[in-house]
């Protein structure tokens, strides 16, 4: 193929709101605070933002905000707006946002995902701790799931987590391994949830939620904002805190678009997703420094480092035991801030952040001379991966 | 899963109302192409496969492998105590045919992949709830 598309556009900003717990802010609050920064952050102004893309926008889950209301809120001029839930994931607002700039509809694209979930109030189901999708309220895909109680993620992502152990011997220990590193990582990062020490032995005492998935296995509701300022290329030279390259994106949905009806019950949509992420570049995965791999639960982790193949098909299990290989000073060190499981559900977007912090070499964790970076979100038939470079690719 | 029922809360649409209805005779049947025979599960509007629209509901022996489950110690949706099990069946006519349900009539640590099961319905409202229970058990 020709050069891809998707290389034409950078991340020229990156910035995060106030994250936690009971913050009792609306999302377009926190929205407005991360957009801010972001902008500010990419040496912008509000009146050059000429596009805006989230996830999931519009009727989506999580909370958050809509596209619209930043658009408001700021009196944005644009040239184009997009949100939707009907991507590869939450990071699929980041691709639409590439290819807006790419194809020269817009130049500077402000791309958020908000959650407001760390402040109580009523819980749906499908919703709260160990949610993602859920309750559609509709007879759609999930009404074979509902009838059986089957209302969270956690139950449907736990059923491909025991095939795994099942068919490749992966162990709890070895799952462990996502979450203690985790949660070593959030120490360093100032805005994490859970930054007290735990080890393997403490994973293993806690209470199961739906085996073989425990308590640590699903990631931390909170409330939080994160933004990116996707531009042109040409303007990375004039990006003060530096632009963050895009390699390649990773998009393909080319299995059954189910969480109960994947042909694979050991791998998600991830696998086809970065099968496509690498179709479309020279680098492969031995250039990878750091990885950012969704751990919404954190036998998805699992999944995205098979599907990235870091190691090979149902090897992730020893590929993780013990935690040095993903450690920061390891083969290919992992979650940097703590990913979700730790430092809140960001959902897919503090990985995201995390990535451009490392490109630019500003993380709270520093992986040294780091110039390639996979972020991987989303589970499920919802997966979505950037192949992220230091500077333009 | 013991004592009473937990909340059904079926929402059927129209391609799939029969699914639901279908234990009213304690057959299970699930959608199949009249053109090229292949079974389509979730139902929809027309074969998948070939694009036919000549398709309907057929019974099935009611009987299939656990492909996978977990036991759940969550209270999932109120009324469903834990410790309860969601398992995907696959059943013999075609294992591409993945049913969520329960797995009943036998302890929970019975459950394992590879399990032979046979279902079973437990009536809620105007509908017939699929369940399955290890094949040649007692009633649940
Ligand atoms: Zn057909």
């Amino acid at each position: 193929m020709g050069e891809p598309l998707e290389r034409r556009a950078v991340i020229s900003g990156a910035a995060q709101s106030d994250v936690g717990r009971r913050l009792y802010r609306t999302g377009i609050d926190l929205t407005v605070e991360a957009a801010l920064r972001a902008v500010a952050d990419a040496g912008l102004t509000t009146a050059d933002i000429d596009g805006v893309s989230t996830y999931p926008g519009f009727g989506g889950s999580f909370g958050g905000a809509m596209g619209a209301e930043l658009h408001e809120a700021l009196r944005l001029s644009l040239n184009w707006r997009s949100s939707g839930v009907e991507t590869a994931g939450p990071l699929g607002a980041v691709h639409n946002a590439i290819l807006a700039v790419a194809t020269g509809v817009a130049r500077h694209v402000l791309v958020f995902r908000t959650v407001v979930e760390g402040s109580g109030g009523p819980l749906r189901p499908g919703s709260g701790s160990g949610g993602g999708g859920g309750m559609s309220g509709s007879a759609g895909p999930f009404q074979f799931m509902i009838p059986y109680g089957a209302a969270s993620a956690a139950c449907w992502v736990a059923c491909y987590a025991r095939r795994h152990m099942h068919d490749y011997g992966t162990t709890r220990t070895q799952l462990g391994a996502i979450a203690v590193n985790g949660r070593a990582n959030a120490a360093a990062n100032p805005k994490a949830i859970y930054t007290e020490p735990m080890t393997i032995d403490d994973y293993l005492a806690v209470r199961m939620v739906s085996e073989p998935l425990c308590l640590y296995d699903c990631d931390v509701p909170c409330d939080g904002s994160t933004a990116v300022v996707v531009s042109h290329r040409d303007y990375a030279p004039d990006a003060p805190a530096g632009a963050v390259g895009v390699n390649a994106i990773g998009t393909a949905i080319r299995g059954r678009p189910s969480w109960d009806q994947f042909d694979d019950l050991t791998s998600m949509m991830m696998r086809h997703t970065a099968a496509s992420m690498w179709e479309r570049t020279e680098l492969s995965v031995d250039d990878v420094d750091t990885a950012q791999l969704y751990d919404g639960f954190s036998w998805l982790t699992l999944a995205w480092i098979e599907a990235m193949g870091f190691c090979g098909k149902g090897e992730s299990g020893a590929f993780v035991e013990g935690g040095t290989n993903i450690g920061p000073d390891g083969a290919v060190p992992l979650n940097t801030s703590g990913g979700q499981l730790s430092a809140g559900r960001l959902h897919g977007f503090g990985h995201l952040h995390e990535a451009v912090m490392q490109l630019r070499g500003t993380a709270n964790i520093v992986v040294d001379n780091c110039e390639v970076v996979a972020v991987g979100a989303g589970g499920g038939p919802e997966t979505g991966s950037l192949l992220l470079t230091k500077g333009p690719s | 899963m013991s004592g009473d029922s937990p909340p059904r809360f079926v929402l059927a649409s129209p391609e799939s109302e029969f699914y639901w209805r279908s234990g009213a005779d304690g057959r299970l049947r699930i959608q199949r192409c009249g053109d090229c025979g292949r079974w389509i599960h979730p139902p929809g509007p027309a074969c998948p496969f070939c694009h036919s629209r000549r398709i309907g509901p057929e019974p099935v022996a009611g009987t299939g492998t656990v492909a996978t489950y977990t036991v759940n110690h969550k209270e999932w949706i109120p009324g469903f105590t834990p410790p309860y099990v969601f398992a995907f069946v696959e059943l013999d006519e075609d294992p591409t045919v993945r049913i969520g349900t329960n797995i009943v009539g036998c302890k929970i640590d019975e459950v394992e992949i590879g399990m032979r099961v046979e279902v079973l319905f437990e009536e809620s409202g105007e509908w017939h709830v699929p369940l399955f229970r290890p094949t040649g058990a007692r009633e649940h």
